[in-house]
């Protein structure tokens, strides 16, 4: 378990910086105001703050907390999408990113243009698609929808077919952003199996959520962050009855 | 070095969402409308049509074979019109998709200057049925035309690229560009001869209008026949060039505060 090689993610110290007063000044005179005002750099929101985690290969972490706490962005920071301000990430593997579902679905295109669209977006190529098409429609059970557009989708047939399109390799690195909370419970059943079947074959696992059942039932070690700080980390069961505990002093 | 073979291995690994990008613009272009792609050739006709009535008679006289000037000018200005504009959104349109997964940005932009060069190829029938019914006589010349269109598409990509970032971070540029291009279009000789113009602005744009040099190689070899000047297919290829190196240069350096911005 010590081998050096066993590291799949290594993130060292990542902070992430954004700037607030960057955004939404959308005219000359505001900005102004602002600059004479002394408003506008002041306002530096750091919505990550020395975070450091090494997972392993095989492992499943399952990220805690409250919204706003940093999940999303130590998510996004793993798969490349945005830059860390200062620290570094090491990733080794091929990530599955499920930060959204059909994340790249185009409304006016069909289903089935779409499972090919997607596939591209996550790097697939034409002909592992025509070779998975099938699998991919009889997971996600909506053979007589392919040729709808996809905006007469309901949230959840379109999570279905984005869930199904994303699993259908085995990735090395799987993460998982509170998705499953659309589909039906059926399905909801279903993905969890997918998932785990998927960490016996060896995946890594990064799943968000906030519900501490599924996070106990998936994983075997959890992050707890708070306003971008980690508050703990280690075992799933002894964070996930800390951060429950946190909830009844709160309350 | 390295991280240039890097950028081209990634772009090979993409090839396919490239691919797909283009075929879902090119789709969904003309879907549910009942003439379908007949419109990419259609519609440059009727432009055309109405150009040569409005200006047959203040220009006509000077230019020989006025319809095939006029569709050549038009066709290639078009494309330039049409790829940069699409380019200008490639990145803020696509923000959904940037902030969720991880794609190398300048897929979006290259699939949109790319779909509307394939869309300029379909409307390039319009101009062979101009060329037909004006009875332009085919030479062997005409295997030079894949090398304008070429420089003019690299041309395209730079412009296309340097627009996408700058439109992330200030998104007027789009409205400022449309001005541009309306004084840009009047400043390139398409529906009206080049020496009628004072020898001043001529001189300009003879010198600085890479519009002009793409049109005006492209009817020397329809009209005049003839391989088009060598000094017009050097500056048409420098500009390209140098357009291409500043747009990727400034892409790749603004990419990463992308977004922060969308």
């Amino acid at each position: 378990m010590t081998a050096k090689d066993d590291v799949v993610i290594k993130a060292t110290d990542v902070t992430v910086r954004f700037n607030m007063a960057s955004e939404k000044i959308d005219n000359l005179k505001e900005y102004f105001v602002k600059l004479v005002k002394r408003q506008l750099m002041f306002q530096e929101f750091f919505a990550l703050k020395d975070v450091s985690i090494e997972i392993r290969k095989g492992e499943a972490w399952g990220l805690i907390g409250t919204n706003g706490a940093g999940k999303s962005t130590l998510l996004k920071v793993i798969c490349g999408i945005l830059k860390p301000y200062r620290g570094n990430v090491e990733v080794n593997g091929s990530v599955a990113p499920l930060i959204e579902l059909g994340a790249g679905f185009d409304g006016e295109l069909t289903a089935r243009e779409n499972i090919y669209l997607n596939g591209a977006v996550l790097g697939y190529s034409k002909n592992f698609m025509d070779n998975h098409y099938d699998e991919i429609v009889d997971f996600a059970e909506l053979w007589e929808f392919m040729d709808m557009p996809i905006k007469n989708y309901s949230s959840g047939m379109a999570a279905r077919l984005g869930f199904s399109i994303a699993t259908i390799v085995r990735p090395e690195i799987l993460i998982v952003d509170e998705i499953l909370s659309v589909g039906d419970m059926a399905f909801q059943e279903k993905c969890m199996d997918r998932m785990q079947e998927m960490l016996k074959g060896g995946t890594t696992l990064l799943y968000v959520s906030h519900g501490m059942k599924s996070v106990r039932e998936l994983c075997d070690h959890a992050l707890w962050l708070k306003k971008g700080e980690t508050v703990l980390k280690g075992d799933a069961e002894t964070v996930c009855t800390a951060y429950e505990k946190s909830f009844d002093l709160n309350i | 070095m390295s991280i240039f073979l890097r950028r081209l291995g990634g772009f090979y690994q993409y090839r396919f969402l490239m691919e797909q990008l283009v075929v879902k613009d090119i789709k969904l272009k003309y879907r549910r409308s009942f003439l379908g792609y007949l419109w990419s050739i259609l519609n440059p006709l009727m432009i055309m049509v109405i150009m040569v009535i409005v200006f047959s008679s203040m220009f006509s006289s000077s230019i020989e074979n006025f319809p095939v000037y006029l569709i050549i000018g038009q066709t290639l200005f078009n494309f330039m019109n049409e790829s940069t504009f699409q380019a200008i959104t490639s990145i803020t349109g696509n923000a959904a998709l940037l902030k969720k997964t991880y794609v190398p940005k300048y897929v979006f932009t290259v699939s949109k200057v790319t779909s509307s060069f394939v869309n300029t190829l379909f409307s390039m029938g319009a101009m062979i049925i101009v060329f037909i019914a004006c009875r332009v006589t085919f030479n062997v010349y005409y295997l030079l035309i894949p090398l304008v269109l070429l420089q003019e598409y690299v041309f395209c990509l730079g412009l296309g690229m340097l627009l996408a970032q700058g439109a992330v971070f200030f998104r007027d540029i789009q409205y400022i560009y449309n001005a541009i291009t309306t004084a840009w279009m009047y400043l390139t000789p398409l529906f009206y001869p080049i020496d009628m113009l004072p020898d001043g602005l001529r001189k300009g744009i003879e010198l600085f209008n890479p519009m002009y040099f793409y049109v005006t190689e492209f009817r020397q070899i329809v009209l005049d026949c003839r391989i088009p000047d060598p000094a017009l297919i050097m500056a048409g290829t420098m500009a390209a060039l140098l357009l291409l190196a500043a747009g990727t240069w400034a892409f790749l350096r603004t990419q990463d505060k992308f977004i922060l911005y969308i």
